[in-house]
């Protein structure tokens, strides 16, 4: 399992790697500059340029960049956003708030979606299971930035249960309207994917035995019905992952959160390569870490696929 | 329900529905399991065979419904006098309970699918027991799962329990089946099938292993199975089946040796002999009836060659021909014109015969 593991570790800084130069290269075909200033004369520009080194050729500039961030964690600086501060100083500080709001709206959704799921799949073709199905259908069909409008309006303006904004004096509070939002995805999915495997799997002959022995049905149901039926739900957490990030734009612009979903944004608005390159690579990293989890979690789970001998 | 009988089945009709129709796939079948015997039920694919077991253990998916009839069951107490109870009248929780696993175990057919792939076997055995409570703690579950591993011949039991079926073969797999049938100490073994998936040395092993428990134990078994040959040297009393209704059933020599049903003769035809080399093995021409429209009369007479007019007209009732041996067919009424069994048959009964008086 060790063994499994550190060369998983590996081949995601290998991955890692390819992404860094990737993004490096993207940047390059972007239009624009920093110093999009109409205030500023060409040669005024070639000399801010010349200052950051970006006259220099591609893969030497890449060879520095790859030194910094290895080596120094460094991510160069800001150009636009806050001049001349290090861009890992940025993204860091804000990167709390929205790992924190993905995690709470993972965990949500998922354990909603694993209860829904759960009734639905064994108590098929009920009023329960018609309910939950109708959920499930919803909360795909919705963008989550639809929700996230809905939500702040109905429960934040008109009712005034929740704050309209993101309060950084109430970080629990305040977040919960955009975990709701966001969480309303990897709810609906986990139910649907959830259903159809249970379905599945109370179907198999192995679980028509330990019906056989006269085990009561709720542990039928939970201990090897459900086990057996997350080693597939467990494949779409990774997806799901992503699905957080890119609603995670949207969502923190609209609850006005102090973000790196936000900050992305305001960096692709105004060219600031570092802050872009940075934050695409920590969501790249998030979601090579997410799929490192997913595959130990099949191990825990099933012990088919666990490689060390012995089991 | 007579003393020596511990299962009783009565008259019992089941059907599924199917969208507008209704799918009458047991008419009417009657039979009973002696204490400690073995009961074989055979027949073709779809002759209701396995759903009459699913019946027993109340294991009916929901678009299925009994009609009329009873399964009486005779349920030990300790202490107390057995007391008979009609399994069709008891709800899903006592059949659970009660029955399920602790009174009435079964085996599957297909080893390879039947075990959690997520549970040690180990916990897999030790399920049933601590379900219904017929131990005191996990160290006795345990202890006693080790013990069973043995009894059903897995070598290294210490060892085995923490293994997950993906690291047995399917003969291992399908004793461990075996024990976890066998957890409660159950009054009657239902064995579905259980050496059909498996290969031909494995199977006799298996046979051999059921005959052996039995005799340990003193279970009572219905043995599902499609294969006369199979049950040959492990069936006391043998039920053919067809089409949803019992059309013979006898001891295992009289069915054997005095087939009376054109559809017994036409499964004994069809089990290939070892001296025979050059005779053609044989099969019953057709496919079994759609049971949603059952045909009127006698349901076997659209496949023989042996049926009378009154076949197609009217179902024939149960004739008895000894005190343990009775057949469906209207073959055996009185006025019925004289037929013999197929020439093969008859032949192949007389060389075993020979062989018989000659040991």
């Amino acid at each position: 399992m060790t063994k499994f593991i550190a060369k998983r570790i590996l081949l995601s800084l290998a991955t890692l790697f390819v992404i860094l130069f990737i993004l490096f290269l993207l940047l390059q075909f972007m239009p624009g500059s920093p110093f999009n200033d109409e205030k500023l004369t060409a040669a005024q520009q070639a000399v801010l340029m010349a200052k950051y080194g970006l006259d220099k050729p591609f893969f030497i500039r890449f060879w520095i960049y790859l030194q910094n961030v290895v080596l120094r964690g460094d991510f160069g600086i800001s150009y636009a956003i806050k001049k001349d501060m290090l861009v890992s100083g940025i993204v860091i500080a804000r990167l709390g708030t929205s790992v924190r709001i993905g995690l709470q709206a993972l965990l949500l959704g998922v354990s909603l979606g694993v209860l829904f799921g759960v009734i639905s799949g064994s108590k098929r073709n009920t009023w329960m299971d018609s309910m939950a199905t109708v959920a499930a259908v919803i909360g795909v069909s919705i963008p989550s930035y639809v929700l996230a409008l809905v939500l702040s309006f109905v429960l934040g303006y008109k009712f005034r249960i929740f704050s309209i904004t993101y309060q950084v004096d109430q970080p629990l509070w305040s977040s919960i309207l955009p975990t709701i939002a966001l969480s309303f995805f990897v709810m609906a999915q986990t139910t649907r994917f959830l259903r159809t495997e249970l379905i599945e799997v109370l179907a198999s002959d192995y679980v028509k035995l330990v019906d056989a022995k006269g085990v009561a049905r709720p542990k039928v149901i939970l201990r090897h019905g459900l086990r057996n039926a997350m080693i597939s739900v467990i494949t779409i957490l990774g997806p799901l992952t992503v699905n957080l990030m890119t609603g995670s734009l949207v969502v923190e612009r609209v609850y006005g959160i102090p973000g790196i979903g936000s900050l992305l944004v305001e960096g692709i608005q105004v060219n600031d390569y570092n802050v872009i390159i940075m934050i695409a690579f920590v969501y790249s990293a998030l979601y090579i870490f997410v799929n490192l989890i997913v595959d130990i979690l099949y191990g825990v789970i099933d012990p088919r696929i666990r490689v060390a001998k012995g089991g | 329900m007579k003393e020596n009988r511990i299962l009783e089945v009565n008259h019992l009709d089941l059907s599924f529905r199917l969208g507008n129709e209704v799918n009458h796939v047991i008419r009417d079948i009657s039979f009973h399991l002696n204490q400690g015997e073995t009961l074989a039920i055979v027949g073709e694919s779809g002759s209701g065979k396995s759903v009459t077991t699913k019946a027993i253990l109340g294991m009916i998916d929901d678009n299925g419904f009994l009609g009329k009839g009873e399964i009486l069951f005779r349920t030990s107490r300790t202490g107390k006098e057995d007391e008979i109870v009609d399994l069709t009248k008891k709800d899903k929780k006592y059949m659970q309970k009660y029955v399920r696993g602790s009174k009435i175990a079964i085996i599957f057919q297909d080893p390879m699918t039947s075990l959690d792939p997520t549970m040690t076997i180990g916990k897999q055995i030790m399920e049933s027991m601590l379900e219904h409570k017929k131990v005191a703690s996990k160290k006795e579950a345990m202890a006693k799962t080790i013990q069973l591993l043995d009894l059903v011949g897995i070598e290294q039991p210490e060892k085995r329990v923490r293994q997950y079926p993906h690291q047995l073969s399917g003969g291992m797999r399908q004793r461990v089946v075996i024990a976890i049938a066998l957890a409660c100490e159950p009054d009657v073994l239902i064995a579905d099938e259980p050496t059909t998936a498996l290969d031909v040395t494995i199977q006799s092993q298996i046979l051999e292993l059921i005959k052996d428990l039995q005799k340990k134990t003193g279970v009572s078994i219905i043995f599902i199975t499609h294969d006369l040959g199979v049950v040959a040297n492990v069936a006391d009393r043998v039920a053919v089946m067809y089409a949803g209704k019992i059309v013979e059933e006898g001891l295992a020599s009289e069915i054997y040796y005095d087939p009376r049903h054109p559809y017994t003769w036409g499964l004994l035809s069809s089990i290939p002999s070892l001296d025979g080399q050059d005779e053609e093995i044989y099969s019953i021409p057709g496919t079994p009836p759609n049971l949603i429209d059952p045909p009127k009369g006698d349901a076997f007479a659209y496949r023989s060659e042996y049926a009378l007019e009154i076949d197609f007209e009217e179902q024939p009732p149960m004739f008895q021909i000894s005190d343990t041996h009775f057949a469906a067919s209207w073959l055996l009424h009185p006025s019925a014109p004289k037929v013999d069994m197929p020439l093969v048959l008859a032949k192949r009964i007389a060389a075993f015969n020979e062989r018989r008086s000659q040991e």
